[in-house]
């Protein structure tokens, strides 16, 4: 098996796959999570504050969400297959959804009617909260592991993606983008807005630490499989133990009005969160519940060689013009935001 | 109805919806271009207020383009899992180049294209015009590639045995430039092009008919109509490309496109006809030997029909087939002509002399759009019953895991969403154009985003 730094392509790509997955999180979470308190602004001012704290950048953060499916095609074409095929139900919501999120935010600010407004702020919340809830949900099953034969496909029912774990997983993620949008909008705004925000925020953050709480007991208990990792190798505890500095050490920046460190601390931990699961999951993509032979390893679901090799110098090209566009775009939006004639 | 039924239907239906927006955004991107081109070497506020105006009209399409877009890159996970498998490792690396250097560019600077007019130089909005612009045409570039290599597969061997078996690439070039890929990619950037230039063509004529916003109306529906008439005439050469490199490739497809049944004869080009599948004969008005003349230049050469294909790899809705591909062809026809007097008329000086021209142009704004879609129609059913040409059956590329219920929500979910967000494309269209390009200046802000800019940076 080639390869480079030391490390195979279907490592590189595992990683590469949870990075493009961790900078969406990072970057959507926000977008959700705004999304999401959206109801609990009263004013039009306020609700349109919020909307264009999000507008100019939401679509490119999408984006993400669109290379991180490409890239997962592209590495492990059997995973794709086979998660999307097994959570069918889940991934059709979560399209519709991401549909409703992106018209309302379009078509929100084209007609001034009360009524019209007023509809598309509920389906804007509601698409944000079941976005994140979808994504937690299939995540919660990817954790958990799913009952997948021989032949690679999914063999339990449709209505399996309900579970409580997953359910349980999937408020946190909620919860989790909620603390993060909230922050993000306190350092896009100011006055009144910026003032109900440093309440809400405090509300993210209770929220977040008791479902976080809740899901860490519940994984410690009934699935076992998730913390072999841990035991075997105690020095991989470091992951847990920034993420719970990290999670900890938001509420002190918040109290102290430094929003823009408890923005980093909050991406911080989302990145903490999800290599953890990278962790406990390696080099396992998809588990079976039916028989450990059957599991989808990074090593038996892998694109061929060849076309790992092509798809690395891709991204090597690609990722550098990404990042370099991301720069541009938030520098010339960075700021509070100000209401004019080009906005929502 | 079976899964396979109803999976076809619900992708066919979902790509073709999508398929409205992104050819409009490739060729407004580019008549935009050339707008703010206009504005920055002649600094006429004019060329600004226009481009200032398709911007929006290009959010619009650009917006539903990718919340459309979205679904159908997860559609080939949900639904075609033995698909995804077979192709993944060739077809992957397509998708993934297409999400990195084309939907990043083009989002990237989407923001700036729309809120920042008012906040850049306008030579840096400019650049985030071409931008996007480039981006909107990379996203064809890599999807029609992955497309191109189903229908013409090239560049690869096959690894494993029965439904175990998938593509590997071995020859990534190979993959990209497969035998149909640039001929398809052209007439495909092309079409779009035409798509944009003449909704253009249409909203101002409209306005000239009005009489409303005359000046800048005559202005941005030359710029167009130039695009228009250069294309059109393209179109046709690069139609005939493809349906060269169809006879090569895809004989069965070619035979289907002009229904042409009998085993090696000479193939006539039908004008207007209707093939009946049970008789295995075509009727209408057609070119005695056309066919043949167009593929070699001579009316003997006999090229093999419908019956020299086992029965089992002949597409089955061979009157389908026939009538988009010939819909397509007319209106190409038609557009050129159209252009072609339009352009006449222009040259003599009378271009806006004439009600009825301009009334014409306000309607035939769909054609090109049918063209598009028909194009598609033809040549992905004529495809059948293969998903990759010659080695995977559409029969066995489907999900096991999926059963026909679940297709079926999502299906008539996504008519119901669908159904919804179309209504609401055409009633803001609508708006925007009614309300018209707005003349009033922005209020510069350049100096506030200077200073919050310096602010960030310290
Ligand atoms: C890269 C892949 C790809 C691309 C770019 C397109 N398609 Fe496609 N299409 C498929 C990949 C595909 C497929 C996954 O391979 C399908 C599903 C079932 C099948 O046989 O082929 C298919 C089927 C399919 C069918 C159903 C044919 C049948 O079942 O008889 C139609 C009508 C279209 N497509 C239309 C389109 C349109 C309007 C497109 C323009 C954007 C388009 N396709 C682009
Ligand atoms: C099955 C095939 C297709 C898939 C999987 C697909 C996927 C996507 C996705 C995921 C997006 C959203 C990207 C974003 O977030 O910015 C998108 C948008 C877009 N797609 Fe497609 N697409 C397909 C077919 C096509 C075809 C055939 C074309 C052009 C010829 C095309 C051109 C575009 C363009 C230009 C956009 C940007 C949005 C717009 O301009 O409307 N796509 N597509
Ligand atoms: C003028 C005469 C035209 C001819 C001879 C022609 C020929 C063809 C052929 C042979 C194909 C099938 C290619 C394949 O299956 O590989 C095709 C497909 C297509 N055509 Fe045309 N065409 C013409 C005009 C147009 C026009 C005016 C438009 C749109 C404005 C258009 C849009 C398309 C599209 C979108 C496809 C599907 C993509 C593809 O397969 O390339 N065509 N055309």
């Amino acid at each position: 098996m080639a390869t480079f730094l030391g490390l195979d392509y279907p490592t590189w790509w595992f990683l590469l796959v949870g990075g493009v997955f961790s900078g969406y999180a990072i970057l959507d979470g926000f977008d959700l999570g705004a999304g999401a308190w959206h109801l609990f602004f009263k004013k039009e001012q306020s609700r349109r504050i919020a909307l264009n704290a999000v507008g100019p950048v939401w679509d490119g953060n999408e984006v993400w969400l669109v290379i991180g499916g490409g890239a997962l095609f592209a590495g492990f074409p059997v995973v794709y297959a086979t998660l999307f095929s097994a959570m069918y139900i889940p991934f059709m919501l979560f399209l519709a959804f991401l549909i409703f999120r992106a018209i309302s935010i379009e078509f929100r600010s084209k007609e001034p009617m009360k009524w019209w407004r007023k509809m598309w702020d509920i389906s804007y919340s509601v698409s944000s909260i079941m976005i994140s809830l979808m994504l937690g949900v299939v995540l919660g099953n990817v954790l958990q592991g799913m009952p997948i034969g021989a032949d690679h496909e999914f063999q339990g029912d449709w209505l399996e993606f309900i579970n409580p774990y997953a359910i349980l997983v999937g408020v946190t993620t909620v919860a989790l983008f909620m603390m993060h949008g909230a922050i993000y909008l306190l350092l896009k705004t100011q006055g009144r807005l910026f003032a109900k925000l440093t309440i809400l925020v405090k509300r993210g953050i209770l929220f977040f630490v008791i479902s976080f709480g809740l899901m860490t007991l519940y994984t410690m208990l009934y699935i076992p499989h998730l913390s072999n990792d841990f035991k075997s190798q105690p020095t991989l505890f470091i992951f847990p133990l920034i993420a719970f500095l990290s999670i900890a050490n938001i509420p002190r920046l918040a109290l102290k009005r430094r929003f823009r460190w408890a923005f980093i601390f909050s991406s911080l931990t989302i990145a903490c969160l999800l290599s953890l699961v990278a962790i406990e999951v390696f080099p396992v993509l998809l588990r079976s519940s039916t028989d450990p032979a059957y599991d989808l390893t990074i090593y038996n679901s892998a694109s061929s060689e060849k076309s790992m090799g092509i798809m690395l110098l891709i991204a090597a090209i690609g990722a550098p013009l990404v990042a370099a566009y991301t720069i541009f775009v938030y520098k010339t939006f960075a700021g509070k935001v100000e209401l004019d004639e080009t906005s929502y | 109805m079976d899964v396979e039924i109803l999976a076809r239907i619900q992708f066919a239906f979902t790509i073709a919806f999508h398929y409205i927006y992104p050819p409009l955004s490739i060729g407004l991107g580019l008549i935009m271009v050339i707008m703010e081109g206009m504005y920055l070497r002649t600094g006429n506020k004019v060329y600004e207020v226009m481009t200032r105006f398709w911007t929006k009209i290009f959010a619009l399409t650009f917006g539903i383009g990718v919340a459309t877009g979205i679904v159908m890159e997860f559609e080939f996970g949900t639904n075609w899992a033995t698909y995804s498998r077979f192709v993944g490792d060739v077809f992957g690396s397509a998708l993934a180049a297409e999400g990195i250097f084309a939907f990043a560019l083009e989002s990237g600077f989407l923001g700036v294209l729309l809120f920042g007019w008012n906040r850049v130089s306008p030579t840096v909005h400019f650049i985030s015009t071409i931008g996007v612009w480039f981006g909107s045409m990379f996203s064809a570039v890599w999807i029609v590639i992955a497309n191109s290599w189903q229908q013409t597969p090239a560049g690869f061997h096959i690894v494993g045995e029965g439904l175990e078996a998938r593509a590997e690439i071995t020859d990534f070039w190979a993959m990209v430039f497969n035998p149909s890929s640039m001929d398809r990619l052209l007439h495909v950037w092309v079409g779009a092009f035409l798509a944009g230039a003449f909704l253009i063509l249409s909203v101002h004529a409209y306005y000239l008919l009005k009489n409303r916003h005359v000046e800048l109306s005559r202005k941005a529906f030359k710029i167009a109509l130039l695009v228009a008439t250069i294309f059109s005439l393209t179109q046709l050469f690069l139609g005939h490309r493809s349906a060269d490199g169809v006879a090569h490739n895809q004989p069965a497809k070619l035979a289907a496109f002009e229904g042409h049944f009998d085993s090696l004869s000479v193939a006539h080009l039908y004008i207007l006809g209707w093939v009946n599948k049970e008789a295995q004969q075509t009727v209408g008005l057609k070119v005695p030997g056309g066919l043949t003349f167009l593929l070699h230049q001579d009316f003997e050469t006999p090229i093999p029909g419908l019956k020299s294909f086992p029965e089992n790899e002949r597409p089955t809705a061979l009157n389908a087939i026939f009538q988009f591909y010939h819909l397509m062809v007319a209106i190409g026809m038609f557009l050129i002509a159209l252009t072609m007097y339009a352009s006449y008329l222009w040259w003599r000086g009378r271009l806006f002399d004439k009600k009825w021209v301009l009334k014409l142009f306000v309607l035939v704004v769909l054609l090109p759009q049918l063209a598009n879609q028909f194009g598609w129609y033809a040549a992905e059913m004529g495809r059948q019953p293969w998903v990759v040409y010659g080695l995977l059956r559409t029969e066995n590329a489907l999900s096991k895991a999926v059963t026909a219920n679940q297709v079926l929500f999502s299906l008539i979910m996504f008519t119901f969403i669908y159904v919804v967000l179309f209504a609401l494309f055409i009633y803001l269209l609508n708006k925007k154009i009614k309300h018209g390009p707005s003349e009033d200046p922005l209020i510069d802000q350049r100096h506030k985003q200077q200073e919050i800019a310096d602010n960030f940076i310290q």
